[in-house]
Parts: C-alpha cells; sequence; structure tokens
C-alpha cells in the first residue's frame, strides 16, 4: 500500500516538474503589477505602458535567449489586499519576474509573498525607505530614489547653497512627513555647519498654525523645512507671510507638484522641493516618449522614465543571466549598469538603485526651475 | 530665559483668535444640544459648506471690481443665508422625524448626515484642497504700528466672533424669540402649553447655529487661504469639545469654553511643544470635566426640572 502511493507521489511530482518548464519555455514572461483601474490609475498605467514598450523593442531585437518576451498584468488599485492576491497570481503564473508595485502600501503587502517565493519585483514608484533599508526584503528593488534622499539632498542645499546655519524643522507626524524631518535633522547635524532650532510636529488639517510660526521666528530660524504634504505647506506659508515671518521653506517631493503652486499661489513663490533629477532630454526618456506618443496616442504620464527603467534594468538582467533564476537575475542586477531614461544605473546590496540623481527646484513664475543637483 | 513680551502677546492673540473661532462654531453644538438634547455632529460640516459657498461667490464676485471687504461681507452674508437653509433642511430631514425616537437614533442620524454631506461635497466639487481668494490683506498699518502681534486675519477674525458673540447674547435674552428659546430649552412641553411653536423656535436655533458656523467657516477660509471638503471634522470636533469644555447647552459657556481650549492650545504650542497641542487641550477637558462633570459654565443652563 504505502509503496504504490510513493509511486503516485514520485508520478505526481514527475508531472509537477516536468510541468514548470515546459510552461516557460515558450515565452519569458514579465509581471506588472500596479494600479490599472480605480483613482490611482494615474500613477500605474503609465509603467504598464513603459513596461509594453520595453517588451516590444527586446522582441523586435529577437528577444531573450531566443524567446518573446511577454507581459502578464496584475491591477491592484493600489489596495493591499488586492495587491496580496494579484501577486499570488503572479507567482503562480510563472513570471521571470515583477515589475511593481506602484503604492507603497501594496508594496509593503506583497513583499513577505515574494520574498518566501524568491521571487524579484521592482518598484518604479515607491519611495518608502524602510522597503529597502529595513534589509528584510532581499529580492525587492526600486527605480527610484528613496523619501531618504529627498532629506538628504534637502539638507545639503541648506548648508552648502543657502549657507544658512539655523534651521526650524516643522512635520505633520506621517510616516512620510515625519521620516523626511527626522532624516533631515540628522543630515544637518552630521553636517556640523547647522543648528536645528526647533523641530515640531503640527496636526494636519488644523484651521491655524500661526503659534508655531511665531515659534520659527522666535528661535530665529533662517529656513523652515517642512516634512509634509503641501495642502498644509500652503496653510504655513500663509500664516508666515501674514505674521510676517519671510524666510525660505524647503520641502521633500510632496511639493514638487502643480497642485501646490495652484493652491498656494503667490504664497509658493520662492519655495524650494526636492525631486528626481530631471532626465527629460536624456534621449532614452525622448525615445520612449515618442514610441508612447505613437503607440497610445498621449504624451506619457507619472512614473513612466521609472517605468521604463524598471523594465529594462529586469529584461536585460535576465538576458545578462541568460537564466529565469532569481539568484542568477538578482547577480546581474547588482553587478551590469544599463542605461535608462533615467540614467545609467546598477543597484546596491539592498535594492536602490544606484546612478538615480535628487535635485532641488525653485519655484519661480508658477514653474520648477532645478537649482541644485546633489 | 528671559521673558519676551512680544512674543507673549503674540501667542495670547494666535489663541484667543483660534479660541473665537471654536466658540463661534460650538455656539451652534450647545444651541441644539440646550433645545432638542441632540449633538448635531452635521454641524462641523455645515461650516465646511460655508466655506464652500464664501469660495463661489468671492469667484463670482472677483471680477467686479470690488473692495476686498465688500466681497468679504457679501461673501459671508450668502454664505450665512446659504447655509442657514441647509441647516433648516438637515434639521426638517435628518431629525425632526425621529424626535420622539430614543436619544440614540437622531444621534446616529446626525452621523449620517455628516458623512452625507462631506461626501456630496466631495462629489459635487472636488476631492483637492482648492485655493480660497486672499481677501485679507497682509498688513493692516496700525497693527504694524502697535507691534505686529496680530495678523490682519486674526484681527478680523477676533473683532466678528467677539462682535457676533455679543449679538447672540444680547438677542436670546432681550428679544421676544431669545425668551421663547430660553423658555423651549428649558421645557419644552410647557413652552408649548403656553403658545410657543416649539417647532418653529428649534428651526430657528438651527438656522442661528448654522449661519454663525458657515461665518467662521467664511472667515477661517479668507485667514488660510484654503478651502477642502474635510476640512470641517477636525473643526467640529474641537467645537464640540469646546462646548462640553465650557457645559454643552450653556450659550456663556460654549465661548468661554471655546476661548479656554483655543488659549490652551496656543500657549502650549507656544512655550511647550505643537507635538503636545491636542494632548494637553484634551487632557485640560478631562481635568476640568473631572471637578466640574457640567463643564465650566454647565450648571447655569441645566435647568431640567
Amino acid at each position: 500500500m504505502s509503496k504504490r502511493w510513493m509511486q503516485t507521489l514520485a508520478c505526481g511530482m514527475a508531472a509537477l516538474f516536468a510541468a514548470a518548464p515546459a510552461f516557460a519555455a515558450d515565452t519569458i514572461k514579465l509581471g506588472v503589477a500596479g494600479a490599472h483601474s480605480g483613482e490611482l490609475a494615474s500613477y500605474g498605467t503609465p509603467s504598464l505602458n513603459a513596461a509594453i514598450l520595453v517588451a516590444e523593442e527586446f522582441n523586435a531585437k529577437g528577444g531573450i535567449m531566443g524567446k518573446q518576451v511577454e507581459i502578464v498584468a496584475q491591477d491592484d488599485q493600489c489596495k493591499a489586499e488586492i495587491a496580496t492576491a494579484a501577486a499570488t497570481k503572479l507567482i503562480s503564473d510563472g513570471v521571470a519576474a515583477v515589475m511593481g508595485h506602484i503604492c507603497s502600501g501594496p508594496c509593503k503587502a506583497t513583499l513577505p509573498l515574494y520574498t518566501n517565493a524568491k521571487m524579484i519585483s521592482m518598484s518604479p514608484s515607491a519611495t518608502t525607505p524602510s522597503l529597502t533599508q529595513s534589509g528584510q526584503n532581499p529580492t525587492f528593488f526600486r527605480t527610484i530614489a528613496n523619501d531618504n534622499d529627498s532629506a538628504v539632498v534637502g539638507a545639503k542645499f541648506i548648508v552648502e547653497a543657502l549657507k544658512l546655519d539655523k534651521i526650524a524643522i516643522l512635520h505633520d507626524n506621517s510616516e512620510y512627513g515625519r521620516g523626511y524631518a527626522e532624516k533631515a535633522r540628522e543630515e544637518l547635524e552630521k553636517s556640523g555647519k547647522a543648528t536645528v532650532v526647533l523641530f515640531e510636529a503640527v496636526t494636519p488639517g488644523a484651521t491655524d498654525y500661526s503659534s508655531a510660526v511665531r515659534k520659527v521666528s522666535q528661535a530665529k530660524a533662517g529656513a523652515l523645512m517642512w516634512g509634509g504634504y503641501y495642502p498644509e505647506a500652503a496653510k504655513i506659508l500663509s500664516n508666515m507671510y501674514s505674521a510676517g515671518v519671510e524666510i525660505p521653506m524647503v520641502g521633500p517631493d510632496g511639493l514638487k507638484d502643480m497642485g501646490f503652486v495652484q493652491l498656494a499661489g503667490e504664497d509658493a513663490e520662492g519655495v524650494y522641493a526636492s525631486g528626481p533629477t530631471d532626465t527629460s532630454a536624456n534621449p532614452l526618456s525622448v525615445y520612449y516618449a515618442r514610441k508612447h506618443q505613437e503607440k497610445f496616442g498621449t504624451a506619457p504620464g507619472a512614473f513612466f522614465d521609472n517605468g521604463v527603467a524598471a523594465s529594462i534594468a529586469l529584461l536585460n538582467a535576465v538576458n545578462v543571466a541568460q537564466s529565469t533564476d532569481s539568484d542568477k537575475i538578482m547577480a546581474a542586477l547588482r553587478s551590469s549598469e544599463v542605461d535608462t531614461p533615467i540614467g545609467r544605473i546598477k543597484f546596491d546590496d539592498k535594492g536602490d538603485a544606484i546612478g538615480v540623481g535628487m535635485s532641488i527646484y525653485k519655484i519661480e513664475g508658477g514653474q520648477y526651475k532645478e537649482v541644485f543637483k546633489n | 530665559m528671559e521673558f519676551d513680551f512680544q512674543y507673549f502677546l503674540g501667542i495670547f492673540f494666535s489663541g484667543l483668535t483660534r479660541g473665537s473661532i471654536y466658540a463661534l462654531i460650538a455656539l451652534g453644538y450647545t444651541m441644539v444640544y440646550g433645545i432638542i438634547g441632540l449633538i448635531n455632529f452635521a454641524h462641523g460640516e455645515i461650516y465646511m459648506l460655508g466655506a464652500f459657498t464664501a469660495l463661489i461667490v468671492a469667484g463670482i464676485l472677483g471680477g467686479l471690481g470690488l473692495p476686498w471687504w465688500g466681497i468679504l461681507v457679501i461673501a459671508s452674508l450668502v454664505a450665512m443665508v446659504w447655509c442657514s437653509a441647509y441647516g433648516y433642511t438637515v434639521e426638517k430631514v435628518a431629525y425632526k422625524p425621529l424626535r420622539g425616537a430614543s436619544r440614540l437614533a437622531p444621534l446616529i442620524s446626525a452621523i449620517g448626515m455628516s458623512t452625507f454631506l462631506q461626501n456630496y461635497v466631495q462629489l459635487a466639487q472636488t476631492s483637492n484642497s482648492v485655493p480660497f481668494p486672499r481677501l485679507i490683506p497682509r498688513r493692516f498699518e496700525f497693527l504694524q504700528d502697535m507691534g505686529n502681534f496680530m495678523a490682519p486675519g486674526d484681527f478680523i477674525m477676533l473683532m466678528t466672533s467677539l462682535l457676533i458673540m455679543v449679538a447672540l447674547a444680547l438677542f436670546i435674552r432681550y428679544t421676544k424669540m431669545g425668551k421663547a428659546m430660553r423658555a423651549t430649552a428649558q421645557n419644552r412641553k410647557m413652552a408649548m402649553l403656553l403658545g410657543i411653536d416649539a417647532d418653529r423656535i428649534i428651526s430657528l436655533t438651527f438656522i442661528i447655529g448654522s449661519a454663525l458656523a458657515a461665518l467662521g467657516g467664511t472667515l477661517i477660509a479668507a485667514r488660510t487661504g484654503q478651502v477642502g471638503f474635510a476640512i470641517g471634522f477636525l473643526a467640529g470636533m474641537k467645537a464640540f469639545t469646546a462646548a462640553v469644555l465650557g457645559g454643552i447647552g450653556s450659550i456663556p459657556g460654549a465661548m468661554l469654553g471655546g476661548l479656554v481650549l483655543g488659549l490652551a492650545e496656543g500657549f502650549t504650542a507656544g512655550y511647550f511643544s505643537s507635538d503636545y497641542e491636542d494632548v494637553l487641550a484634551f487632557a485640560l477637558l478631562v481635568l476640568i470635566l473631572i471637578f466640574r462633570p457640567a463643564g465650566l459654565l454647565g450648571k447655569a443652563a441645566i435647568q431640567k426640572v
């Protein structure tokens, strides 16, 4: 009895193992996960389009290892609960790697699944530092600078370009804002050239920040660093200028949004915000933007260049490794540099891209102007 | 550290201004509670609607070349009238049919109304924060001369709300309608037996409360320069706290509660840390309620025998 059972099991196992290579033989599958519908579709769809265009490019050159690249898209609507289902589906579909997810929340939720399955995932847009910095997700990569970089360049800009030595920092106590503020404080103190004279949280959504503003002025700060989103920044600026406190504000990439300029109007003039270095003049960026226009009839949207970069980096790594084995692909990602629309990149041990730049932008005449490059 | 009087004044007036807005909104909570014993959770939403109405009016008037104070006055008045209608309708739709029901039913209805109004504005207007035209100048020369411890927006807000509060107190005290309101608050059945139309008085209460909230919304929006569909929540919560602090049901209590809460927040932020602004404000609430469970001035108004 037990012998027959063993035989059946062996047969079953053999069939299972046989199925996998046969499955992968036809195409190289690249999973693409992100918000392709729903409220945040405008964040995710450009990356899906990017993957389609890059796959076409590789296929036109004969594919990888003689096989065509196939895109397997999974919509997660930027919702963690849908994202885990999408990730499970992609893992069982046997994709070589996943380009995604788009939002930080779904990334966090799906990483344990990918880590367990030894599945490589690469986000073009999730900026939460801990995703890579925690070191718990060895198969996670990203082609965007993380929020820490935003604070690093902000602090550097204040010390080196503005040459100010007394800085006040306010934040909104969110993960994003507090993270920026704490990293900025650390960097300012590390520089030895500036002191943080005030470090406080304010309540987001409050009607009034004039007490905090008076405190900033009392501390004789030369600049205010704001860790948070732009609606509160606009309110603080309004309170500042009403109270006659005219010092520059330096903020994270949350302030690099035309919504901020519209909301704060004249108050936004002269505000500094960090953001990814402008790469729109990069030949690859220009090339893929044209391709997008031809195929989809519109200009590309948010994170498109990062999406193209992630797709290129992943497919290139499969090509270099000449294998869909995740260890070999990861080794290739870390060792071989590749040209992308966001520059020539490879990845560090934690999974952050080396070669992605951060800049400081100044708002002048309602436009963002790059004034400082890290 | 030496005592900086200038800074103290700045913090004091900033807290006072904040408190006067809390008081303005708290009046609506306390009046409604005094008359029908209901916590009108949709009140914060009326405040938000006031800000949006004023935004639309200011947008229309913007091109006519009126002076800034003209636009501000007209926008405030239109917002007050429009939101009174909202308050009146909310009462008729959501609370009146439940007047005989248990106390919980209208409370839940109020929470539902609040959610409905918020989502309605989100859908009909926008889910983003939108800029409010800068109606109030950034500088008043006489304030600068006095030492610039108060921004023009704060000055206008403080003066307006103090004026309105005095007017309301006089109205309640000396007019026939005010007397009828007090009578209804004390004992609705008895008031009705004496020929007071309680339904009309209740409607009037909602109208006045909503108008005050709309005025608060307009002034705050003009000062901070933006409005959004969710601004009513936090403002409503703080005003509700102020009403409880002062003794819910009591009109002078709401005014005092608002000012105490605003000053407590202002001084905490100014001399301690903004991190603890809410913590200390609510710790104060707990403390006061331990020693005076009916609130600071609660006893005077709760005379239900």
